[in-house]
């Protein structure tokens, strides 16, 4: 049996503090959902959720807003924990928005669908009844995410205003609403990039591939190495070259950039986070450089 | 894995005393900013045409905020030393924005309140020394701000810090410290003032790194909130029935005799489960599932405590409540859906007794409402019992909010006195 001391490690407090949310949610909720895009901080979101409910089985769905424009790694790897779980697995795809009709793709060198995934994860929130939907943003990731709730509530349109967001006290937490609203409630939000990955390294979660060093063919933009891919236009002085590098977040192939890494174990890349000077997002969102309130933009239009 | 340590820490201030400037400092000298972060406010500081890098800059928000240039919700910030990992709220401190700095503190151990050394301490600053004692942040830190202003004068810090002593001598804190700092150029934040060779204390960032917060938990009243109930249906846990929740306050262990409120039911702890494995002993903060030798009924809500120490159970309470709504007002008579631990009921304001000025302390008697930002004393009739201490014996079982029923809107804060007659 392991001993536990009165004394508690951040991380025992942060994965306590999460188990919390999550259970709180779940035991006001009708129809909680978990959004898993296979990234790192949805790994640890789900990882959290099984914790929270163990022995039991997951008691909801996890829900993916597919871009059509993700790694193969990423899916695989999306596939592979999904099924491990037997969990259920919901896909709202951008791409049958598309084909459909109901948004536009835009077009253009910096052509991205980031914006596009509001449509198809509010139709599927609406479709499915879902009155909370988990998300594993944080707080130090960017400005707008730092004042929003742990409980944030949105309106029948989906949308999050800033200037009219419910107090939160203690560890008591409002998830009140009325048919047709929802909760998005993020779990981790008090968790920085760094207990993100001390956190995956003493736990041992699995990641995708592509978190890790590898090579691949890729050009530079903007400081940032995107990978070569079918989803992205390249301009003609974008030179392709084969790179070491890997990824600190994982979105879009059109939007997320690399960066040179030869950090190839989980040790390893918590020593490249604590010596970085630059932001995760910074180093890899090029949607986020677009304009100073770029995110906030569009959290109040329903984004995750 | 090295045991860092999770502190919060709430930071307030009157407008301009400094404190983005100062928590901008904090970050940027604990190698906490980015390039990035950097290169932006330093173009947004041009743009402005400030002609130094504008530190607070990176504590602002929104762009609502940004447009008028101040801080007008709670911002969390993230820090770490070798020793711990802070979470910062940083909340504005002027008069409109009580519920901010009410929220802020409402999970502090360390409260950082500003003052402008030119200025001395202002109404404001003893209304933020009255939410932080009233909130029962254990730990308040008075850092004397803008020192390079007032040719870093020994005589000016100490009348500030007398002024502000005989002041909380009213309050209830439990533990009071000064630092003379300036958050511009850097003195006593991080390393130790060459210009202040008088004072002889800690810089800011060694005490918060030093203060001992663990102690601050109640580890002796044992309370287990009942949050969800874990019954897995299948093969291998057919049986299995466990009661989810996070640890209030108190230490559990396998073969401790409980009862169950409310019904009253005892039983002995068969074992306390995580998906790591079940755990000899279980302090406050963390969050496991208990599973009983005797079947009993138990749900949501129900609370899981010690035979010899329970929590009062009643639904006549006396309370402070913090108003925190600009549409609707606390009438007395007016019903309010009310969440205290994991249970929710509803709650008639049965008396508003007074309301405090919160600047001078003093009781206003036959206030007809509380508004919003407004503090005042109520008696509440719930609909069912809860199980409650009084907040200053503990913070997790002695707090609740209340529930605007048409809008589904957190209109209240409140801390609990004791049983109300
Ligand atoms: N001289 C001096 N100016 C300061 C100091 N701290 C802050 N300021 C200035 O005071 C003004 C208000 O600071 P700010 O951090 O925005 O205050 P806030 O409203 O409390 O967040 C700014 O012009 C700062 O540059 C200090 O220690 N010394």
């Amino acid at each position: 049996m392991p001993i536990v001391s009165y004394q508690i490690s951040h991380l025992d407090a942060l994965e306590a503090e999460s188990i919390h949310i999550i259970r709180e949610a779940v035991a006001e909720a009708e129809r909680p959902v978990l959004l898993f895009s296979g990234g790192k901080d949805s790994a640890l979101l789900l990882r959290l959720a099984v914790k929270a409910f163990y022995p039991a089985r997951l008691p909801f769905p996890v829900m993916h807003v597919d871009t059509g424009h993700n790694f193969p790694e990423v899916i695989a790897f999306r596939d592979a924990t999904v099924s491990e779980l037997g969990a259920d697995l919901i896909v709202a795809s951008v791409q049958v928005a598309i084909d459909e009709g109901r948004v536009t793709e835009q077009s253009g060198v910096n052509a991205s669908r980031n914006r596009l995934q509001i449509e198809p994860l509010l139709r599927a929130i609406a479709e499915n009844r879902f009155d909370v939907v988990f998300g594993g943003a944080r707080r130090d990731e960017e400005k707008a995410r730092a004042k929003e709730r742990v409980f944030s509530f949105r309106d029948e349109f989906g949308q999050w205003d800033p200037k009219n967001q419910r107090p939160e006290l203690w560890s008591l937490y409002n998830g009140r609403h009325r048919n047709g609203e929802h909760l998005r409630v993020f779990p981790i939000s008090n968790w920085t990039e760094m207990d993100v990955w001390q956190y995956i390294g003493a736990e041992g979660i699995e990641l995708p591939s592509v978190y890790f060093s590898h090579t691949r063919l890729v050009f530079e933009r903007d400081g940032l190495l995107m990978a070569d891919s079918d989803y992205i236009t390249r301009l003609d002085n974008e030179e392709v070259f084969e790179a070491t590098v890997r990824f600190r977040t994982v979105g879009d192939m059109s939007c997320t950039g690399a960066f040179a890494s030869t950090a190839s174990t989980v040790e390893e890349i918590i020593a490249e986070v604590s010596a970085t000077r630059i932001t995760e997002r910074g180093a890899s969102r090029a949607d986020d450089r677009t304009a100073e309130a770029a995110m906030e933009d569009r959290k109040r239009e329903g984004y995750f | 894995m090295e045991h860092t340590e999770l502190v919060r820490l709430a930071t307030t201030g009157s407008v301009d005393d400094g404190k983005s400037t100062l928590i901008g400092r904090m970050l940027y000298d604990t190698k906490q900013i980015f390039v990035d972060q950097l290169e932006a406010i330093e173009e947004a500081s041009k743009r402005r045409g400030t002609d130094y890098v504008d530190l607070a800059l990176l504590t602002d928000g929104l762009r609502a905020e940004r447009e008028q240039g101040i801080t007008i919700d709670v911002a969390y910030r993230y820090f770490a030393t070798p020793k711990r990992k802070f979470i910062l709220a940083d909340t504005p401190g002027h008069i409109q924005y009580t519920r901010n700095m009410v929220t802020g503190a409402s999970t502090a151990d360390i409260a950082l309140v500003l003052v402008d050394a030119r200025l001395g301490v202002l109404e404001q600053t003893r209304r933020h020394a009255f939410i932080a004692s009233l909130l029962r942040v254990p730990h308040l830190v008075l850092c004397v701000n803008k020192m390079d202003l007032v040719d870093y004068s020994q005589k000016v810090y100490d009348d500030i810090t007398d002024d502000f002593r005989s002041f909380a001598a009213r309050l209830d804190i439990a533990d009071l410290r000064f630092v003379p700092v300036s958050a511009l150029v850097g003195d006593n934040v991080v390393d130790k003032s060459m210009s202040m060779p008088w004072y002889t204390g800690s810089p800011l960032l060694e005490i918060i790194e030093t203060i001992h917060v663990a102690s601050d938990r109640n580890l002796i009243d044992a309370r287990f909130p009942v949050q969800y109930v874990i019954r897995p249906h299948t093969m291998e846990h057919h049986d299995y029935r466990g009661y989810a929740g996070q640890i209030a306050s108190g230490v559990y262990r396998p073969g401790d005799d409980v009862i169950v409120l409310p019904s009253g039911f005892e039983s002995t702890i068969a074992s306390i489960d995580t998906f790591d494995g079940p755990l000899e002993e279980a302090p406050a903060g963390l969050s496991v599932v208990i599973r009983l030798e005797d079947h009993i009924d138990i749900s949501r809500g129900d609370m899981i405590c010690r035979p010899h120490n329970q929590p009062q159970v009643g639904q006549d309470i006396d309370a402070i409540v913090t108003w925190m709504s600009d549409a609707v007002k606390l009438r007395p008579g007016a019903k309010y859906g009310i969440k205290h631990t994991t249970k929710s009921a509803r709650a008639l304001v049965r008396d508003l007794h007074y309301r405090f000025d919160v600047s001078t302390l003093h009781r206003i008697e036959d206030a007809p409402t509380l508004d919003l930002n407004e503090i005042g004393r109520v008696t509440l009739r719930t609909t069912a019992p809860l199980f409650f201490d009084e907040y200053r014996k503990n913070r997790q079982t002695g707090s609740f909010i209340l529930i605007d029923e048409d809008t589904n809107n957190t209109v209240g804060a409140g801390i609990i006195g004791g049983a109300a007659l």
